[in-house]
Order: C-alpha cells, then structure tokens, then sequence
C-alpha cells in the first residue's frame, strides 16, 4: 500500500552559502585586521596565490625525431662553471642549483650552517644575506656567495676578500624596489652587533644602495669591488623580476660576470604582503626575458644566468635550464628541506595562529621547527647535521630528477636543454616563455599556425 | 714610492697597493696624474700614508683600513665609502654619498660636501669643513658627522644613534630627527674630534642632533612622518 506522506511537512532546505567572489572570506579578513591594526601585513615566506609557473610547461621527451639518452647508463653532466667573463678565478659548481641568499639575523645560525654543509658536500654555493658573513657560515661553506645589500650591514672588505663571488643585490623577487623590516623580536644582541643597531629595535633595511644611483654608477661601483678584490671573484648582479629586458642589458652593461633573476614567487624574511602578492613578474615568464636579452646581447652563455623564485623540483630545474639559465637558486624549497612548515610542534604553530602547512611566520622569531629563530630553545630544534643531511638529500632528488629529464630529452649535459624541449599547457605560459601551446606550432605573439 | 697614473693603470696602481708587505719600506706613497679617474686606492690594509695629487673620480678610498689618504683636490662621488679605519682626507670638495655606510676611522673633508653626506653610517667620523648637501647621515647608525658650514633640507631622517653636529643653519631636519641637548660631556668630544681632524672650530658654537626614536617600532600612527 503506497505511504500517506501528504500530512509530513515539506523538508526545509538549509539556503546554500554563497561566498561573494570579490570579498571572500580572506579577503574580509584582511579587511577586518587593517581596520583593527591601521597597518599593513608583514610577513615572511613566498607568495601565496598562483601564478603562472613550471608547471604549466612540459617537456617533449625523445621519440623517432629525438632520440635519448640510456637513463641508467649514459652520463648526463651536470657542471656549470659561473663568472667566465672577468673574473680570474671563475667558481665551478658540480651542479646547476645553488642556495639563494637568506641572512644570518633572518635564519638562525644552526639553519645557516646546515645549508653550508650541504652544499660544500653538494658540490656548489651558498650565499650570505643581509647581515654579512658569518664565521660559522664561511667554515662550512666551500663555496660562499657574498652579497652586498643596499642596506650594508655587516659588509667589510676582508669578507670580500674571504668569498667566492659577489653578488650585489639590488632587488629580490618578493619585494623589487622594497627594503625589508627585520622586526625587533628578531634583534638579538649577535644579530644587532652585526648590524650595527640598538638590541631590539625593528630594523628597516634600504630599498637602494647608498652610494650609487643608477647603472652608470653601477659600473663603477663594480669596478671597485673588483679592484677591492684584485678582479679575482666573479660578480654577479641581482634584480626582481620586472622590467626584466632592460635590466638585465644594464647589469651585463654594467660589468656584471653573472646575473641573477628573482621572481615573484621567492621567499622573504619579512615584508609587506602586498609586495610579496603584487610586485613584479612570474618566475616563468622572466626567464625567457632574460635569456633573449643575454642572447640579442651575444652574452648567452659568456654571462651567465641564475634564475630563482618559487624552484621546487627537477621538473621546475629542467625547465629553466631549457628556458635559457645556467643555473637555478633556491630559498624557500630550501627551508622546506629543512623542516620548514613541517608537521611538528604543532601547538606552537598553533600558538602562532597558524598550522603546518600555512606557516608565514619568519618574521617572529618564532619559527616552530627553528629555522627563522635566534631563540636557542627553538633553534636547538634543528640539528645542523640532520638538516644539512636533509637539505642534500632533497638536493641530490632534483640533480637526479634533472638529469633523468635531460637524458630523456637526449642531452648529455643538462645545459644543453633547450626551448625547443618544451610545450606550453596554457595560452598565457605559451606567450610568457614564448614556447608553442602543446598540440600546436602556436606561440601567441609570435608565430602563426 | 710616486706612481704616474699616466703611465700605470689603476690596476696596476691597486695591485701594487695590496701588494706591498706590512714589512714595506714604502709607508709613503704618492699617486700623480690622477684626472678624475675612479676606484683609486680601494680596499688598503695597511698603516702607509697615500697622497693623490689633484682630483679624484668615483670611490676613491673606498673600505680603507689603516691608511692614511689625503686627496690634494676634489673628491668625486662615493669618497671613502664603507671605511672600516685609518683617516681620509679631502682637501677640496666632495661629491655625494661621502664616507658612505663607514664603519669606522675618520674622513674629514676640509671644503664642501654634496647631497648624502654619510648615509647609512655605521660607525664613521666626518668632519666637513664647509656644507653639507641634503639627505646627509641619512639612516645613519653609528659614528659622527660634524658639520663646521650649513646643512641642507632632511638632515639625519630616519637616524638611529649616529650624533649630528651642525655650526651653521639647518635648512630642515628628516624624520625622527631633532635638536638635542649639547653637554659639557658632548663639547668635549667634539672638541677632540675637531683636533683630530685638524679643524678650527669652537666646540660651543656647534648644535646637536639626534634620533627621537619615535621610528625604532614601526607603528601605523607614525606612517604620517614618512
Ligand atoms: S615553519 Fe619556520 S621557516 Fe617555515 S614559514 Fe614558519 S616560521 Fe618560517
């Protein structure tokens, strides 16, 4: 006998919650914290939001038209040798990934020294950050980029003398044209001492070199520190990602043995989160910028080419290779090796507001895994052993990853991977790094077909 | 030991410099034929007095140790930047950002100085006979810049502990700087400074500023002063 359900009342249907697409919830909490702060964010970590990148690439392994490399057999180099242009005493790295520079003030000192270990062991270099060169730093690394900040902390002309190569900093890819701000939680009394400051206080670091302006000076200014250093160490010239073509024709122009691109998905200790989201150029899309600038310059290969932002797998390597760089920079992906956002300590993330995973908080001193800290308890957190066996073992998984990608495309050195390898998944990665969308001869702004 | 840059490069000049052994009978050295050119002297370590005779181009100095460099002329832009010690010395003019970000030692210019005099100091002392441009000891650290003629618009924005000494007028002050209270104590070492720059100048007629120290936190209620 069928059911009488006429007398039931009619389920009530709960209304569907519709998030505005404009104001989503984080965009209203954004909102609600400037309305209560009257400040912008600050914040460490890398950019958040997805931009075009790596993976919207892939590269064409060999078939009848190609053929490949016996994967584990043939040998796949790997060696990239940087500042062949001027320098007397180029550095070869056995490797094309170096470790970007991250400053001791930033990083604690055990972070600092585990990314040391790993790449002398690794073969290749690490780089010094905004607060100079440490003792620690300059013992475990062999190989040890030295960077000249407009900020000028800690620099002096015996640690010039004591680096490998030079790099003067003039952007990075989180905040092109922004200084940072080491919060005063962070400056503790080594850290103040090496910079210079009161014990404490937040420390604004210069948007620009103090003592040149503009790329005429900039020639001079690399004239000096190679006179400094008797033109022994090559000198590398790093910008953010922006106006890529022209800065980087200047910075060649400029003397520079090597150029470095940061883009806009690269780490930061600390700044103002508009900068990390808004400010310069997809990592992907500045590489090809670079590389044909290099070429219509004929400097190509005689300049080399050191491409950072957002590096995280052999896959991501390969494809800047192909693009036109010499050798890639990793921070973050770097960190993440060492513990960075991993799932511990959970509490104390919770503490931070945060969770594994989401963790942005370098900035405060309290980095749950004692990466960003100088505080010894949670710095004690970090093994430099441990982290330095981490950091190379993730290392080596790209070098691997890399190679197995280059032989697979046919290339016996992985420099010898081309633009030609590759195919774009999406009409704007197709137009950025100017290679076909995969199906078609089709390069928006550039070919037919 | 006199070296021609007529006949010697400035390559040749700076190897020759870092070359000498701190055993060197060469503890004088004059540079001729200068003519404006640039990185002249950079990156001495050791205790020689250098002379350069006539004009000098960009970073002349430049992270001095030790050395004694006096400049028998006018001084291009970037003169001893980043000195870590010794004494520099111009007896002309300088251009901008003298004794840039400076560590330590002493530079002293007996004329004029431009616009970003001792920016970003760290530590320096200066003591300029004449002026100074505007922006001088701008985020200045460390160290003292003493100021014997007027200085120009924003003197010592964004300081933190350098000391500021000014005889003359101050067109205006930066941010966070402010006139601050002149002690026996701070007439006494100005007084020996002024001695060891071998600058007449009555201590007493000098004023002082410093930071206000308002801008050490970063708060939203100081961003007007920016
Ligand atoms: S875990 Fe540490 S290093 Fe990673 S984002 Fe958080 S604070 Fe920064």
């Amino acid at each position: 006998m069928p059911i009488d359900d006429s007398s039931k009342p009619e389920p009530v249907l709960k209304p569907v919650l519709r998030e505005s697409a404009s104001f989503p919830r984080q965009v209203l909490a954004e909102i609600h914290r400037a309305a209560a702060e009257g400040v912008y964010a600050i914040r460490g970590f890398g950019a958040k939001r997805r931009v075009p990148n790596f993976d919207d690439l892939v590269l064409l392994g060999a078939s009848v038209s190609r053929y490949p490399l016996e994967g584990y057999r043939e040998r796949c180099a790997t060696e990239v040798v940087i500042g062949t242009r001027f320098a007397k005493k180029p550095i070869t790295l056995k490797i094309p990934i170096t470790i970007a520079g991250m400053s001791f003030g930033a990083l604690g000192s055990h972070a600092k020294e585990a990314l040391g270990r790993a790449a002398t062991q690794l073969g290749t270099s690490t780089t010094t950050g905004d607060g100079g060169m440490t003792e620690e730093e300059r013992l475990a690394s062999k190989t040890l980029v030295y960077q000249v900040l407009p900020s000028r902390y800690g620099l002096n002309p015996d640690d010039l003398r004591r680096a490998d190569a030079i790099e003067v900093v003039v952007g990075q890819g989180a905040k092109p044209g922004g200084g940072g701000m080491l919060l005063g939680q962070k400056i503790t009394e080594r850290v103040a001492g090496m910079r210079d400051l009161p014990v404490g206080i937040d420390q604004r670091s210069a948007s620009r070199h103090p003592d040149w302006t503009g790329p005429d000076d900039l020639t001079i200014k690399i004239q000096e520190l190679r006179e400094v250093t008797d033109w022994e160490k090559p000198i590398y010239v790093k910008v953010g990602a922006t106006r890529v073509a022209y800065d980087v024709a200047l910075a060649v122009k400029a003397g520079a043995d090597a150029v470095v691109v940061d883009g806009m998905q690269g780490g930061t200790a600390a700044t103002q989160d508009v900068f990390i989201e808004h400010v310069g150029i997809p990592t992907l899309a500045a590489v090809r910028l670079a590389a044909d600038a290099l070429v219509e310059l004929d400097q190509h290969r005689k300049v080399q080419l050191i491409v950072s932002g957002g590096i995280r797998s052999g896959a991501d390597v390969a494809k800047a290779l192909a693009l036109g760089a010499d050798a890639v920079s990793i921070g973050v992906a770097a960190l993440v090796a060492l513990g960075c956002n991993r799932e511990a300590y959970v509490e104390d993330y919770q503490k931070l507001g945060t969770m594994p995973g989401f963790c942005h908080h370098c900035h405060t001193g309290r980095c749950p895994v004692g990466i960003t800290t100088q505080l010894p308890e949670l710095e004690a957190r970090l093994d430099p052993e441990l982290g330095a066996r981490h950091v190379r073992n993730y290392i080596s998984t790209l070098v691997l990853e890399l190679q197995t990608l280059a032989r697979a495309c046919g290339k016996s050195h992985v420099l010898n991977l081309e633009p030609e390898d590759l195919a774009a998944l999406t009409i704007e990665a197709a137009a950025m790094a100017r290679v076909p969308l995969a199906g078609t001869n089709w390069i928006p702004g550039v070919s037919g077909g | 030991m006199q070296i021609d840059l007529d006949q010697v490069s400035i390559r040749e000049l700076n190897q020759r410099l870092h070359g000498l052994s701190p055993e060197t009978n060469w503890r004088e050295v004059r540079i001729v034929n200068p003519k404006g050119r640039h990185a002249l002297a950079v990156g001495l370590t050791l205790p020689i007095e250098v002379t350069v005779e006539g004009h000098v181009g960009y970073y002349c100095a430049g992270m001095n140790k030790e050395a004694a460099v006096t400049i028998a002329g006018h001084a291009g832009p970037g003169v001893a930047e980043n000195i870590m010690s010794g004494v520099v010395r111009v007896e002309g003019n300088a251009s901008q950002y003298a004794a840039a970000s400076g560590r330590g030692g002493l530079v002293v210019i007996e004329g004029d100085a431009s616009a970003r005099c001792g920016i970003s100091m760290k530590g320096v002392d200066i003591v300029v006979g004449g002026s100074v441009g505007h922006l001088s000891a701008f985020m200045a650290q460390r160290g003292h810049l003493v100021v014997c003629g007027d200085a120009g618009a924003d003197l010592g924005d964004s300081l933190y502990e350098a000391r500021l000494y000014v005889q003359g007028r101050v067109e205006s002050l930066g941010a966070d700087c402010i006139e601050k209270e002149q002690t026996a104590a701070h007439q006494e070492g100005l007084a020996a400074l002024l001695e060891r720059a071998r600058i007449k100048a009555d201590p007493r007629a000098f004023r002082r500023y410093g930071s206000a120290r308002r801008l050490y936190h970063f708060h939203t209620d100081h961003a007007h002063a920016y």
